[in-house]
């Protein structure tokens, strides 16, 4: 896994190296200077030699200063390693997404693929940063440390080694059985603001069942539930100060006792001891800071994870060897077709489909919610592979078409359809990047949108807000229509694309496809029976299956679920629809 | 410490404290709320923990003191003499062990203290937070987004967290050390003082400037990834259209240049962070080389008793003095961040909850043989409205029958623009009304009145005959049943979401209430049943799925006036034709309030309001008002009103 992650380095590989290397002469000079120091009092003080004391002085300046450059350029370096390696990293999952296909981004949810480009990235980012800074500076800082303790006097150097050890176990103890309550406390706290949410938004049916006392009282329990494990969680990390100012202490007197007697036995010099002192701190101080390091990364880990199973994700369908790249005709074949969303669900979403579309035939497709109606016609342009069977476009496999060519010629206009921010303009052009203005506008007329967008301010160039916001649910579905339209494809899909637009304006923009685009073939797919009741064929969907084929006429005689429905809404019109569009 | 740390990857927070400061207009009274709130039931707590703090520091300082005893008083004289008595060495180290355990003790007690106290505290905010929101009225959650309201929960709170937990003590720590420190110097070296305060003022004015470039990369930060976070958003909501468009390497363009751009603005905020650390550690290095040399100097002169011990002291003062003052800088941008949070939090308390003068009160009822009416604890399935009379002491018992009258309701969201006027509704008992009329002509307005979600501004609605100003809103809405267009459900079982409206209704009636709403079937298709785990606005129900189990949900709560606001909107055709004869039953024998635009739902009605502009412009029966040849008939027909 962090073999994946650090491949996306890239460019930025040296900087990642050299800011170690930066780190670890910061740390150098900073262990040379209490060594300094130790001699400028033995040579300088205790001789009252003023002229050594200002030369080992400039040379600590030196010192200073070297480290000073060292930290300044791992600093640069680090910044430039990782927001590279985070900017690499949105590439490498957003150019990955792109190749996803609608099975893939089924499997991870929009706010999860969201939440991994941003969050997650940021996490990996500041982790990153600190691993190649922190997490090579402390232990070297320590091994330093430690090392010229012993070059000064190994018997107190052998007191920081037991010292190291102890603390380093009790840390790690600490820290262990801390971080598994952390990560609980953590998942519970989540919940919690979870159930806050819930609260605001549903905050009507709170208050009309009169629950709000119900609803307190079961966060008050929740709050309590988090004190206790907050509580008990930090109970634990509260012992690592003490533990350390215990080795610390420790420590320091143990060395007072003994230096004093090795000072005076000659053994050792003041300066060296005041040296001691000072390593003393930085060897468990950097011991502190590993540990926290130890936490910190190990948290990021889970961002990391997240992110790599977007990077790993390969995509389901792709172009074939040797594509096609011509789409003959709007002829469609269904041959025993069987589909399901996931592999192992037993269930089929489409079981046994065998059909057979003329090109520039109009279908209508009718049918309840989950009966299979999306699913067919999404078989058809290859958003999902089939399980069983084939489908054929234009008498060959969609499997052997190249995807764009496909796409291109067989367009669908999706149940949830979406608007980009920019203007009309810009959106209509996402079916074809060439068109010019009249036929953009050509599109509209088919589409039954120009009278709305004429009446816009900015008329084609107004602009629509991020999601559509500022237009109404049947003024962007016929948008979406005038999108695809222009394509120009030979097959075009409508997948419930006219259930917010008013029973009069859908029937003028049927009426418009069977007299501006005869040869297209078109497949509607609608709630209502007046959207599909004039089409050549009909075709009846039931819980996955085909129910019945046939013109209006012929379903009305022999199909019950079509004489069903056709009599739930016979002489209906969905009110809202046709009121919205004359007020 | 570190779970602070965790907790700020896991938000993706790494950068707290630096940025541009928020404007408050009171910091000083909002800190002093902030203290007394969450302190102030824990005054004895926290005097143990100022007592901890200064007993703590004084041990270490008194520490540091000891390496001059040690080098002045118990090495050097010693030094030379042919035989060296180390029992009083012995005896100020076993003084020290004493001193040292008390700080180690007094630091474990204030640190375990300040744990009580600070999620004691934020248990309090959490709690008190959430019972003042739900006693706020609708009207404020429709007027303040979702989002805002759930980022006090998420960002302030946890900011405060942070702030009670961590940065008061740190700072009350770094304040003492900082003092006693400064006094233990000052009595060392009144010189070497100088120098090292000299050295500090550079440090800050240093640290000033870089915080100062960096916060306007930030800034630039902050708002490129906010448009990147945007655009990826955008992007993947519409990844599917994106695919059936081949819209795929257009989409990368953009992209890429976002990311570029953030790049180049994260580098460069995270360039002018990095190098604080390594300003600051180096200035620090040249203040201890400045202290080392001068004191060295110092000691060989002997200056007002100054001696190798003092210089060893003061190395290690120097060392620890520019730490905590750089914490209080650095923390400084903490605490203003977490008081800008603390408004929030205060102002979401403060805000006026939703005020109930009601006294009028549901009861449950027996009724004699001669149809008198008197309270009862049992629960008998008959209600009566407890209505005490001030003017001469008499209590009165009204059946509750679900009798709604409208008497010339005006009502405005705002005083100054009403949004229905000369509203009149009469609903006897049994009643279906429905309303009619397009997307913002007043339809939910007028059912949002009924259970008082908001309040009139004129005219009177009466309830069995009672104004129901006068009734206490949590019997009000009691006695109303309400299925919305967006069904909310809450984590739990399908069982207890059922049940939510009736708390205490027992399985058997669960299953009841579901089967009555046709939604029996594809619950016992689930895996778990009835006690299948859904999620609040679990994607793993269909919108009708849902809408069923919010039907099931008013059914069991038995109320004598239900209100259907699009309940059956995302049921399709079929499946509403199966539940028709539940929702009829449901439906029998109370008053129901119906909004559709179904016809199926609303043809046979007892009576239909057109609503136009909050005005019902026709009512009658569906056969009456399409003889009137009016609105409701080019509706229904689907002509246009000429002109």
């Amino acid at each position: 896994m962090v073999k994946k992650l650090l491949s996306h380095l890239g460019e930025y590989k040296k900087f990642a190296l050299i800011t170690p290397a930066c780190m670890i002469l910061e740390v150098i000079a900073e262990t040379i200077t209490p060594r300094l120091m130790g001699m400028l009092v033995d040579n300088g003080v205790d001789k009252g030699n003023v002229s050594y004391i200002i030369r080992v002085g400039l040379l600590m300046l030196l010192c200073a200063l070297f480290g000073l450059v060292a930290g300044l350029t791992g600093g640069f370096t680090a910044a430039k390693a990782s927001t590279g390696f985070a900017r690499n990293l949105r590439k490498g999952m957003y150019d990955n997404i792109q190749t996803f296909s609608f099975s893939n981004i089924d499997r991870f949810s929009t706010a999860g693929l969201v939440t991994r480009l941003t969050t997650d990235v940021t996490n990996v980012q500041n982790a990153f940063q600190m691993i190649i800074r922190m997490s090579f500076r402390a232990p070297f800082s320590l091994i330093f440390a430690m090392t010229a303790a012993f070059l000064v006097s190994a018997r107190i150097a052998r007191i920081y080694l037991i010292a190291v050890i102890i603390l380093a176990a009790i840390i790690v103890t600490i820290m262990l059985s801390a971080m598994k309550s952390f990560r609980q406390v953590f998942k519970k706290y989540d919940e919690l603001n979870a159930t806050v949410q819930e609260n605001v938004n549903a905050i009507r049916v709170v208050k009309a069942y009169v629950r709000e006392d119900y609803e307190k009282s079961r966060m008050v329990k929740a709050c309590e539930n988090i004190y206790n494990l907050f509580a008990g969680a930090e109970s634990k990390v509260v012992l690592n100060a003490p533990s350390m100012m215990t080795a610390v202490y420790t420590c320091i007197l143990l060395i007072s006792w003994v230096g004093a007697h090795m000072i005076v036995s000659n053994e050792l010099t003041t300066g060296e001891l005041m040296t001691l002192l000072t390593y003393c701190m930085n060897i468990l101080m950097n011991l502190m800071m590993l540990s926290m390091i130890f936490v910190m990364v190990s948290i990021s880990m889970a961002s990391a994870e997240r992110i790599v199973e977007v990077l790993d994700e390969s995509a389901d369908i792709a172009d074939p060897d040797a594509p096609v790249t011509k789409v003959k005709d709007g002829s469609i074949e269904f041959d025993d077709v069987d589909f399901s969303y996931y592999k192992e669900s037993e269930a089929p979403v489409l079981k046994d489909i065998t059909l057979k579309i003329n090109s520039g035939e109009t279908i209508g497709i009718i049918g309840g919610t989950g009966s299979g109606k999306s699913s067919l016609v999404n078989l058809i342009c290859r958003l999902y592979d089939v399980m069983q069977g084939s489908v054929k476009v234009g008498g060959i496999n969609v499997k052997q078409y190249d995807l764009e060519t496909l796409r291109n010629e067989v367009a669908v206009v999706l149940q949830k359809n979406v608007l980009f921010s920019g203007s009309i303009y810009d959106n209509l052009r996402w079916g074809n990047p060439d068109a010019t203005d009249e036929e953009c506008k050509r599109a509209c007329i088919l589409a039954c949108a120009d009278e709305f967008i004429e009446k816009m301010p900015d008329k084609y160039d107004t602009h629509i807000e991020r999601g559509g916001t500022n237009l109404s649910g049947g003024q962007k579905q016929r948008l979406c229509i005038a999108r695809a339209l222009l394509k120009n494809p030979k097959i075009l899909i409508l997948d419930d694309s006219t259930s917010a637009v008013d029973t009069a304006t859908d029937a003028k923009i049927r009426h418009a496809f069977y007299k501006e685009i005869p040869d297209t073939t078109k497949i509607i797919i609608s709630q209502r029976v007046s959207s599909v009741q004039d089409a050549d064929r009909i075709i009846v969907m039931d819980d996955g299956r085909i129910n019945g084929i046939g013109t209006h006429e012929e379903l009305l005689n022999n199909n019950d679920i079509y004489r069903d429905v056709y009599e739930s809404q016979t002489s209906e019109r969905d009110f809202d629809a046709t009121i919205q569009s004359s007020t | 410490m570190a779970e602070e740390r965790v907790r700020e990857i896991k938000m993706g927070r790494g950068m707290r404290g630096i940025g541009p400061k928020p404007k408050l207009e009171n910091p000083g009274a909002i800190f002093k709320r902030l203290i007394s709130y969450s302190f102030g039931q824990y005054k004895l707590h926290m005097v143990l923990v100022i007592v901890g703090i200064i007993v703590s520091v004084l041990c270490t300082v008194r520490g540091t003191l000891f390496t001059k005893e040690l080098v002045d008083v118990y090495i050097i004289p010693l030094i030379g003499k042919k035989d060296p008595d180390f029992t009083p060495l012995s005896h100020a180290i076993c003084k020290m062990i004493v001193i040292y355990a008390a700080g180690v003790l007094s630091s474990f007690m204030y640190n375990k203290l300040m744990i009580y106290v600070s999620q004691g505290s934020l248990k309090k905010i959490r709690i008190n937070l959430f019972e003042k929101m739900e006693n706020l009225p609708i009207k404020y959650f429709d007027t303040h987004s979702h989002g805002d309201i759930m980022s006090v929960y998420t960002n302030d709170v946890d900011t405060l967290r942070q702030t009670i937990s961590q940065t008061m003590p740190q700072l009350l720590n770094s304040s003492i050390t900082v003092v006693s420190i400064l006094i233990s110097m000052i009595a060392l070296s009144i010189p070497l003082t100088l120098v090292t305060l000299m050295m500090v003022g550079v440090m800050m004015f240093a640290t000033k400037k870089v915080v100062g470039k960096s916060s306007q990369f930030f800034v630039k930060q902050q708002g490129e990834l906010g448009e990147l976070n945007g655009y990826i958003e955008e992007m993947i909501q519409g990844q599917k259209v994106v695919k059936v468009f081949c819209h795929e390497d257009a989409a990368k363009e953009q992209f890429e240049e976002l990311n570029d751009n953030l790049f180049l603005s994260a580098n460069n905020a995270n360039k002018y962070v990095n190098v604080m650390g390594p300003i600051n550690a180096q200035l620090g290095n040249v203040s201890y080389v400045l202290v080392a040399c001068v004191g060295a100097v110092l000691a060989i002169g002997g200056f007002g008793g100054f001696t190798l011990g003092s210089l060893a002291s003061f190395l290690t003062f120097n060392r620890n003095f520019s730490m905590p003052i750089n914490q209080i800088s650095q923390q400084f941008n903490t605490v203003v961040m977490a008081l800008a949070g603390a408004d929030r939090v205060f102002k979401l308390m403060d805000e006026e909850p939703e005020v109930d003068e009601g006294y009028v009160m549901l009861v449950n009822a027996e009724k004699d043989d001669k149809g008198n009416i008197t309270e009862t604890d049992k629960r008998t399935g008959l209600w009566a409205w407890k209505h005490y009379h001030k003017a001469d002491d008499t209590t009165t018992y009204v059946e509750l029958k679900g009798d709604v009258v409208f008497d010339d309701v005006d009502f405005g969201y705002n005083d100054d623009k009403i949004v229905l006027h000369n509203v009149d509704i009469s609903a006897t008992p049994g009643m279906k009304i429905a309303f009619v009329g397009s997307t913002g002509a007043g339809k939910t307005t007028i059912t949002n009145l009924i259970n008082r979600f908001y309040d009139i501004q004129d005219g009177k609605i009466r309830y069995d005959g009672i104004n129901i100003n006068k009734i206490k809103k949590a019997d009000l809405r009691r006695s109303l049943g309400i299925v919305l267009q967006d069904t909310h459900l809450f984590t739990g079982t399908i069982k207890e979401n059922i049940k939510y409206g009736k708390l205490d209704a027992t399985d058997d009636e669960v299953i009841a209430a579901a089967k009555l709403a046709n939604a029996h079937p594809f619950i016992r298709r689930l895996p778990q049943g009835y006690d299948t785990v859904i999620t609040g606005d679990g994607g793993s129900l269909s919108q009708g799925q849902r809408q069923l189990l919010a039907i099931a949900r008013a059914a069991i709560a038995d109320p004598p006036v239900l209100i259907l606001d699009e309940a059956t909107s995302s049921i399709d055709t079929r499946t509403e034709k199966l539940i028709q004869t539940g929702m009829d039953k449901l439906m029998k024998g109370r008053t129901t309030f119906v909004i559709a635009h179904r016809l199926s739902t609303i043809k046979n009605s007892d009576c239909i309001m057109v609503l136009e502009q909050g005005h019902i412009i026709e009512r009658g029966t569906h056969e009456e008002l399409l003889k009137q040849k009016g609105r409701y008939y080019h509706l229904y027909t689907g002509n246009q009103i000429a002109g």
